[in-house]
């Protein structure tokens, strides 16, 4: 703002003044707007006889849910039925995450391959996929696909191992036996030693210009320590498979057909754009830092690892992050078809139950928004630690 | 005198030209690439005969009953049937030329927008902005002029979709240009208000916020007060998405130089008519792809209100594949459902597509 000149005396053309009018009106009327809200709320929770306030959390909630990776059962609280919800939304997002990375950077890179077929048959992909609504693609995989699928005695089966059928997808579980505390020393050791040697290497590649095969080493590493532990200590954990008992399977992980429906469609639809942001982020490499590369006498293998990689990391990273917070965003959409995440046992059935409508929508949100808010400052630290450093 | 004639060019190599030349370049180059390419042709023999094969050859197109059909392939006489209700929901049989003339003017209205050498554009666009929503709501609700009231309720399918998309985009746009101008501000208080007002929407999921407005909007009211589902939907979604709006209007307001901002104080312009002669526009310019992409995304949203119970396609699609007459109709359902919604997409997206590098007029360095 620039500074008034003059000792006119008239305030009104002050534009200091102006903008403090301005700013005092604006904060009334929000006030005010919020002011009204709030009693007209007030009024209303009185007259239909509602107490406001978190006491219902305690309450018992009386009634089961599908699937729960805490202990629960009816007579647990609401309380703790936030905290399953909360589990499942994370566990369906953390899934989902992993998978469209994986197809998203598979797909990403087939977009931009030299190979005719493989390059069209990406771009359909994406251009298919990202094209229709989510929920539209949980609806077909839960009712039409999932609906296709056989009976547990009609199970599909994959390698004797895996079942799919009505009631869910059966996968083998490990379940630790002797040898868990040795063979988890051994990992962490082998994770320790990696991070030391790559410390070493970078000490001494940046002191003497000597490379060192650091990735090869700590696979080498991260297999061959635990590796021993389990030879010494015996196994650290079996597998139990799952197998048809009466009319369902027993034993191993199920995945129910929600959750295996609502991941599907989710990591389907994000690897969609997450493909795409991959592919802009390498072509956002200009192709003379190739050549330079090339020139320099870098093999192609290394120019893409330390060359190329290392700057469309830089471009990719900041929408691929707003690309996991909307599939964590769009997790809710589990209540569509009735996956007990956090919106459809909070926002759904707790609101139903207990006519709580500001409290439960309160902490629906605030839990969404933590985790927005808090990616976004991850966010803003990690672009002003990567942004160029112009000379 | 002997003049000097250049021979023909000789023709290309014959390995260099032709099918078979670029299927060695584009399929065959290395082994990799081989193995690529028959991996990826055994896909596309995996997945297209059969999708072809339940979609056209075994599948029904005549008749009126789900005895017509034929097991095995698809059975789009289910689509036939119910495609009144995709289109207009309950909207009554008889009426439903006005949901039909409404679309139309639509079309029509916004036809010389396109026309690049239409004088007056903006004074057009800006009447037609303010003149057409009230001729479609005359149209769709009725209720005046002697024609028959068709409370909201009643809409549904498509014609709901866009209704919810279109007054969802127009009402999101002031608002976002305004919290855009609003985050941009050099007064603190306007400022905080505005980024906070950005960043709550932005941060939580639409579900909750169609939640938020089914059952505490009614709470907010005053006592006795009470409005329509569908609004209630549509403020909601309002409110979201100006959220998106304002961040893509302010990427436009950050790519105008500074030396615009200079150049209209300097001609002595006050801060709303350098906003609105000067910056806007040029701004607005830069960001209609992304406004565009927004109301793709919007598109897309619309399919949420299910949640709520308003019977938007993706609804009345779901209904009727869960109506006994037609059980086990959920793939033809879902596949014509995803055709509509794809439809739409892909076509806004390549528009938009085409308009970015026609409005590219390459200012950057």
């Amino acid at each position: 703002m620039s500074k008034s000149i003059g000792t006119s005396g008239s305030l009104i053309n002050d534009p200091r003044a102006r903008a403090w009018a301005f700013q005092i009106l604006a904060i009334v009327v929000v006030a005010a707007l919020g002011w009204y809200l709030f009693n007209n709320t007030q009024t209303n929770l009185e007259h239909r006889g509602i107490t406001s306030g978190f006491a219902f959390l305690e309450h018992s909630a009386g009634f089961g849910v599908s699937q729960s990776l805490i202990d629960y059962n009816e007579s647990d609280s609401y309380g703790r039925l936030f905290l399953v919800g909360l589990a499942n939304t994370l566990l369906v997002s953390i899934l989902g995450i992993i998978l469209a990375t994986v197809l998203g950077f598979v797909i990403g890179i087939a977009r931009l391959s030299p190979n005719w077929l493989v390059r069209k048959l990406s771009a359909i992909y994406i251009e298919t996929f990202r094209n229709i609504p989510p929920l539209l693609q949980i609806f077909f995989w839960y009712f039409a696909v999932l609906r296709l699928v056989p009976g547990p005695r009609q199970s599909l089966s994959f390698f004797d191992a895996l079942f799919l059928n009505n009631r869910g997808l059966y996968v083998p579980a490990p379940v630790s036996a002797d040898g868990i505390v040795p063979f988890l020393v051994a990992v962490v050791l082998a994770v320790v030693a990696s991070i030391i040697l790559a410390r070493w290497v970078k000490v001494r590649r940046d002191k003497t210009g000597r490379g060192f095969p650091l990735l090869l080493t700590s696979i080498v590493l991260l297999i061959a320590l635990p590796g021993l532990a389990a030879l010494i200590f015996g196994a650290p954990f079996h597998w139990t498979v799952p197998e048809l008992k009466g009319f369902n399977f027993q034993g191993g992980w199920v995945v129910i057909p929600e959750l295996f429906a609502l991941l599907v469609a989710l990591s389907v639809y994000t690897a969609a754009f997450i493909a795409e942001t991959v592919r802009s982020g390498i072509q956002s490499v200009s192709h003379g830092q190739t050549e330079a590369a090339n020139s320099l006498g870098l093999k192609p293998s290394r120019t893409l690892r330390m060359v190329i990689i290392p700057q469309s990391m830089r471009v990719i990273i900041p929408p691929l992050t707003s690309q996991y917070l909307n599939l964590t965003k769009n997790s809710s959409l589990a209540a569509g078809i009735g996956y007990p995440d956090m919106v459809s046992l909070f926002a759904g059935t707790v609101l139903n139950q207990t006519g709580q409508a500001i409290e439960t929508i309160a902490i629906t949100m605030s839990v969404y928004l933590v985790i927005s808010l808090s990616i976004s400052l991850l966010m803003n630290v990690y672009n002003k630690r990567m942004a160029l450093r112009e000379r | 005198m002997s003049t000097h004639t250049f021979k023909p060019d000789l023709p290309p190599p014959n390995r260099s030209i032709g099918a078979w030349a670029w299927m060695r370049a584009n399929l065959f180059s290395s082994v990799f690439n081989t193995l690529l390419t028959l991996l990826a042709l055994y896909l596309v023999w995996l997945l297209v005969p059969p999708m072809i094969k339940w979609a056209f050859l075994d599948a029904t197109f005549r008749g009126t009953e789900r005895s017509d059909c034929t097991p095995g392939g698809a059975c789009w006489v289910f689509i036939k049937m119910r495609f009144g209700q995709f289109m207009y929901g309950f909207y009554p049989p008889e009426l439903r030329w006005r949901v039909d003339l409404t679309l139309l003017l639509a079309i029509v209205g916004t036809v010389p927008l396109f026309i690049k050498a239409m004088p007056r554009k903006a004074i057009y666009g800006i009447a037609f902005l303010i003149i057409y929503p009230v001729v479609a709501w005359v149209l769709l609700h009725g209720g005046v002029l002697g024609l028959d009231a068709v409370p909201t309720s009643r809409w549904g399918g498509l014609t709901l979709t866009l209704v919810i998309a279109s007054v969802g985009i127009a009402g999101a746009l002031p608002l976002g240009i305004f919290l855009a101008l609003g985050r941009r501000s050099e007064m603190p208080a306007v400022r905080v208000l505005c980024v906070t007002f950005i960043e709550f929407w932005r941060g939580i999921p639409l579900i909750t916020v169609l939640f938020m407005s089914s059952v505490m909007l009614p709470l907010f009211l005053p006592e006795g007060m009470s409005f329509d589902k569908l609004l209630r939907a549509l403020i909601g979604v309002i409110l979201f998405q100006s959220a998106y709006i304002a961040e893509v209007v302010r990427g436009g307001l950050q790519a105008i130089p500074k030396g615009q901002y200079e150049a209209a104080s300097a001609m002595g312009l006050g801060y709303w008519r350098a906003m609105g002669l000067v910056i806007l526009p040029q701004a607005l310019k830069l960001v209609i792809p992304g406004i565009v992409n927004t109301f793709i995304a919007l598109f897309k949203d619309t399919s949420l209100v299910i949640i709520i119970g308003l019977f938007d396609l993706l609804n009345s699609l779901h209904q009727a594949t869960v109506d006994p007459v037609w059980l086990g109709m959920s793939t033809e359902g879902y596949v014509f459902g995803a055709l509509i919604y794809w439809a739409f997409c892909f076509g806004m997206s390549q528009y938009s597509q085409r308009l970015e590098r026609r409005l590219d007029t390459s200012h950057r360095s």
